[in-house]
């Protein structure tokens, strides 16, 4: 193991030594995650990429705790945390972690306002904090209208992007996020960019499954699931300086 | 630059410099800044091949400028360029040749080769989405453009991942 990937009193956001998920459904045993060793620092945000089935959201589950391990260490903000009972896990969740989902898990009877406002009000934020965090997310991802609606009448990509304004309602610790955009049409897509962009830039850490490339061109670091095992870790390298901001070269021009 | 110059031109006769700013507004920044030597030089093919011709127009104070019509011929073969689909585009090829031969030569590690090869699309895939908020929202034709261009590397992408599932 590298000395980065050590759990130490520099404290990692969330951090993964020799993960490993063995599933025993029926008769052979699955190696869904094979010995993953993961550090994401404060302020980083980290794209997954792996071809389906590489463990890609096996792993994000475990280390949001909604998956239990098979062996090895989970840390969130320099704590331990796989050895928690689900209570344990509950109570982490509420305080550091933010979760969004492929599928949404939004509270059918309480409304869109109500959904997003909820984690920040069990995080322990005043009604009025919370009000106002819930206003500027649902604003900047178009669904200001959206309030008093009762989830079920919203589309699948309404919904989604209320999955993410409630993930994010807290400002948790650490984002963590399986596939946020899959059913966005480019549009609204576009408005999941921005904000992403933003709250990043705002410090908020981001630990990301993505298939959408544009989604994971926003990460500063890219890592790639093969089989369970971590096949590449590396920089995204910056945006290219333009000496003429705008100047893109989107298209070649020939002569 | 061919036709589209030659289209610009069909629809009103401009000199060089008037095409260059034409260009740079409908496209915006989604699109090179077109060079106005490479604009000249291609102007100066079109004429020889009696597509667009040049008229020397006096101004004073300054020197002549150069404006270009359309000619019938140019409207032809504007006529043509409309009509024929154009080409859809290839796999990488170079990128390709360099996987396959790889193993053959010795000269790198295929796992290598694609995971730097998917570093790279997504560093191209970070400058678009820079240079998609740094268009005016209104402009409609840069905003497709760039899309465009995201789609094609998201293919790139799922291929890159197919080439890692088969080969690695």
């Amino acid at each position: 193991m590298s000395p980065a990937n050590e759990p130490g009193p520099t404290t990692a956001a969330v951090q993964a030594v020799n993960l490993v998920k063995v599933y025993q459904t029926g008769g052979l045993p699955v190696h869904a995650v094979r010995g993953v060793d993961l550090r994401v620092d404060r302020g980083e945000f980290v794209a997954i990429m792996g071809p389906s089935g590489s463990g890609k959201s096996t792993l994000v589950h475990m280390l949001g705790g909604l998956d239990g391990r098979t062996s090895g260490e989970i840390w969130v903000d320099g704590k331990r945390a796989d050895t928690l009972n689900e209570s344990g896990w509950a109570i982490l969740r509420r305080q550091k972690i933010g979760f969004v989902f492929q599928f949404f898990n939004l509270v059918a009877n309480m409304t869109v306002a109500d959904n997003v406002e909820l984690p920040a009000l069990l995080g322990g934020s005043t009604p009025r904090h919370a009000r106002e965090r819930r206003e500027y997310l649902l604003g900047e991802l178009g669904l200001a209208d959206k309030a008093d609606a009762s989830p079920a009448q919203l589309s699948g990509g309404e919904q989604q992007r209320v999955a993410l304004a409630r993930a994010l309602a807290n400002q948790p610790q650490v984002l963590l996020a399986d596939e946020p955009t899959g059913n966005l049409d480019s549009r609204n897509t576009r408005d999941v960019l921005r904000l992403l962009g933003e709250v990043h830039r705002q410090g908020q850490t981001i630990v990301m499954v993505t298939h959408d490339a544009r989604v994971a061109g926003l990460a500063d670091r890219l890592v790639t699931l093969l089989d369970g095992m971590i096949v590449d870790d590396g920089a995204i390298a910056p945006p290219r300086r333009r000496t003429k901001p705008g100047a893109g070269d989107v298209v070649e021009l020939r002569g | 630059m061919r036709l589209p110059l030659l289209a610009l031109l069909a629809k009103e006769p401009a000199h060089g410099y008037e095409l260059k700013q034409a260009l740079e507004q409908i496209f915006g920044s989604a699109y090179p800044s077109p060079n106005i030597g490479q604009i000249y030089v291609t102007l100066g093919r079109l004429e020889k091949d009696g597509l667009v011709r040049g008229v020397d127009v006096e101004q004073s104070n300054r020197p002549n400028k150069k404006v270009y019509y359309c000619t019938a011929a140019g409207r032809e073969a504007l006529d043509e360029w409309a009509e024929s689909p154009s080409e859809g585009p290839r796999v990488r090829d170079e990128f390709f040749m360099k996987l396959v031969l790889a193993p053959m030569t010795g000269i790198a590690d295929r796992m290598a080769l694609i995971n730097r090869q998917r570093r790279h699309y997504l560093a191209i895939m970070r400058d678009l989405v820079e240079v998609a908020e740094q268009t005016d929202q209104d402009n409609r034709a840069a905003h497709l453009l760039i899309e465009g261009a995201m789609l094609h590397l998201q293919a790139d992408l799922d291929w890159l991942e197919r080439c890692q599932e088969e080969l690695a």
